[in-house]
């Protein structure tokens, strides 16, 4: 058993240098990945390592870079594509949404888009409006894209390795704040793959279930971890990827638990979160329900810069804490 | 019928060569033609975007590619498709919503796309398919291939960001890769003098360091001469070349078209121009066809659009419900 602790940023570094090493088809392109290392510093070392036609820098150009990274996809090779912040996708956007996501399915399956685009997302940093954004939704309202949001190290790394694997477009949301940390968890050596679409259930408890996004994972389990010790036991489920969804273990859950409550950065209004809640309204677990479902997701505003304006804007433990009381208190 | 015509060379160069053109030119202008009719008939539903009158590009440029050469192509890109040797009977196919049409009925007229022939798809957004193919050049050169990759689009294209974000990628990169603008003059109802500030599309080309070429887009052997150029220079490793095919469409942008920004004598003027007749002059005049010979080809083309659509027409409908299975390629155990 490996004791390894890595942060999010070696993780995924570790699972791009097996993929580079396993398949000579798999390069990563991005605006200074290469000497610079990339703009978080995940990339790292790998310009030197593999050198600069496999670690390709671009210019600042998102949409000719994912079209490029769809182009090549097509042909044979496996793109991974850094984009600097998830906030620029909106430049590739045509790209990402009318081109990859459609393109086995509109041309009848003639050709398909293993391509990868990973893009550090979300609020935290003080960079204000243009790049701090949560875009879960965004990604996961368009047919014929994966999404992957990992919240910790191991994950992310299995995660990644599926995702390289996976003969369609997938987007790799990773959370800023996490990359600099380590997980809770070892990262296992080796390439062991975690499937997409395969939630976990982080911890086990009868009282309520939460559902969380990235980020939200972790503030989470901090919160569990502190109600436990005053007897309120809670079941935490991260999804890990958003499409496709796996709710199975959700139901079981509050099957069980009888109480949900759900947990996303991005704002409130069409968010990704809502998919869960209007799932599980349709299911026969629904009857299970003995409390309303609490929701708790970032405020309908653009992500301010203030740090007391930006930690407002998105859910934090202590609001996750008295969420988690009041549901089990109140609802009995 | 799969036809594998490609890498026939100059279209003056032998008596089969010479064929070659006027048939692919002919097979295009009777598809289109076909479309229409079809069309009318109310037998095609959507939409319809014709390329009669500017055959003479995407035959001239696709008779110096060899069929593993990749092309993109654009919402107008039927002539594309042929001249780089799709199947008749699965285009046609595809636009009666056919199960056996390229896209399974999911795509339509502006999505065909055929991997056999190289051709990575026609493109419903206006210069989608131009990173795409700089991307299909980037993965000839990493996998030195020695492959070529050549997106065609229209001169409206040439104001999209994509075409700039391409062809610089194309141009820092020296990818083996030609830009290929059919300039039709109008961008739906956008004249090019409105939507350009310079006279001439392949200025463009020293913005980012590349040649550009002006080529009669309606002489389809000038139009191979400046292709072959191009995709020596791009198989050399020497980088990207920019060329710019002056034609026009007949016909109006899509059905909805009343043709209010453009003259009846400007189209007539065109249709004086036509490249097929100017073709089978000058093949007869160099003694590379028999005007018997250039009645028969026209005939044949006719035939193989006839044989099309009645196999087409009879074939099965697509059927929604394997919809959901087709997003995702399956992910291999």
């Amino acid at each position: 058993m490996s004791d390894r602790m890595l942060t999010m940023a070696e993780a995924v570094r570790e699972a791009m240098s097996i993929a580079f090493d396993e398949r000579p088809e798999v390069f990563l392109l991005g605006e200074d990945v290469g000497i610079y290392g990339g703009a978080f510093g995940v990339s790292g070392d790998m310009y030197h390592r593999y050198g600069s036609e496999r670690v390709l820098d671009t210019p600042i150009a998102e949409l000719g870079i994912v079209g490029a990274a769809v182009g090549a996809a097509l042909s044979g090779m496996r793109p991974i594509v850094e984009i600097q912040f998830s906030d620029f996708t909106a430049q590739a956007m045509d790209q990402i949404a009318n081109q990859a996501a459609k393109i086995h399915f509109m041309l009848g399956g003639a050709l398909h888009v293993p391509m990868v685009l990973r893009t550090p997302q979300g609020s935290g940093t003080g960079a204000a409006a243009q790049h701090s954004q949560n875009l879960e939704p965004w990604f996961a309202s368009v047919p014929g894209l994966k999404v992957v949001v990992p919240s910790n190290p191991a994950d992310a790394k299995g995660l990644l390795l599926a995702s390289i694997d996976d003969p369609n477009p997938v987007i790799f949301l990773e959370h800023k704040l996490l990359y600099k940390i380590p997980g809770r968890d070892p990262v296992p050596e080796g390439a062991e793959r975690i499937p997409l679409g395969v939630a976990k259930v982080v911890r086990e408890g009868k009282d309520l279930t939460i559902v969380a996004t990235g980020i939200m994972v972790n503030k989470s389990y901090e919160v569990c971890e502190k109600l436990a010790a005053e007897g309120i036991s809670i079941t935490l489920i991260d999804p890990r990827t958003i499409s496709p969804l796996d709710m199975q273990p959700v139901y079981e859950s509050v099957e069980k638990t009888g109480r949900l409550m759900v947990v996303q950065e991005g704002p409130a209004h069409a968010g990704f979160i809502n998919e869960v809640i209007a799932q599980m309204a349709g299911s026969s677990s629904f009857g299970s329900l003995i409390a309303p479902i609490k929701r708790l997701a970032g405020m309908n505003i653009p992500i301010p810069y203030a740090p007391q304006l930006e930690k407002a804007a998105v859910p934090q433990i202590e609001d996750i804490e008295a969420a988690a009381r009041e549901i089990v208190k109140n609802w009995r | 019928m799969s036809a594998n015509p490609l890498l026939m060379g100059h279209p003056l160069a032998s008596t089969e060569n010479a064929r070659h053109a006027l048939l692919y030119m002919c097979r295009i202008r009777k598809f289109e033609e076909a479309v229409e009719d079809l069309f009318g008939r109310g037998m095609m539903h959507g939409t319809m975007h014709l390329s009669i009158g500017q055959e003479a590009s995407p035959t001239g440029m696709c008779m110096a590619l060899t069929i593993q050469d990749q092309i993109t192509s654009t919402h107008r890109g039927h002539g594309h498709c042929i001249a780089k040797g799709a199947d008749l009977t699965r285009m046609i196919a595809e636009l009666l919503g056919k199960e056996i049409g390229y896209c399974g009925g999911r795509g339509g007229s502006m999505h065909i796309a055929d991997v056999e022939t190289g051709n990575l798809g026609a493109n419903g957004v206006v210069g989608g398919g131009i990173p795409i193919a700089a991307g299909a050049a980037l993965a000839s050169k990493m996998m030195k291939k020695g492959t070529v990759a050549v997106s065609f689009f229209g001169d409206g294209a040439m104001n999209e960001g994509a075409f700039h974000e391409a062809a610089n990628l194309a141009a820092i990169w020296k990818l083996p890769m030609i830009l290929f603008c059919e300039n039709n003059k109008y961008g739906m109802s956008s004249s090019t003098e409105k939507a350009f500030a310079i006279d001439n599309l392949a200025d463009r080309g020293k913005g980012y360091g590349i040649p550009g070429v002006n080529v009669n887009g309606n002489d389809v052997v000038e139009v191979y001469e400046a292709a072959q150029i191009a995709v020596d220079r791009a198989r050399k490793g020497e980088g990207p070349t920019l060329i710019v095919a002056e034609t026009y469409r007949w016909k109006g942008h899509s059905r909805s078209d009343k043709n209010l920004y453009r003259t009846k004598e400007e189209i007539e003027e065109w249709r004086l121009l036509d490249p097929i007749p100017k073709f089978i002059a000058r093949a007869i005049k160099q003694k590379k066809l028999t005007q018997e010979q250039c009645d028969g080809i026209q005939q044949e083309a006719t035939d193989a659009i006839v044989a099309a659509v009645n196999e087409a027409v009879k074939a099965k409908a697509a059927d929604p419900a394997g919809l959901l299975d087709a997003v995702f390629k399956k992910v291999s155990a």
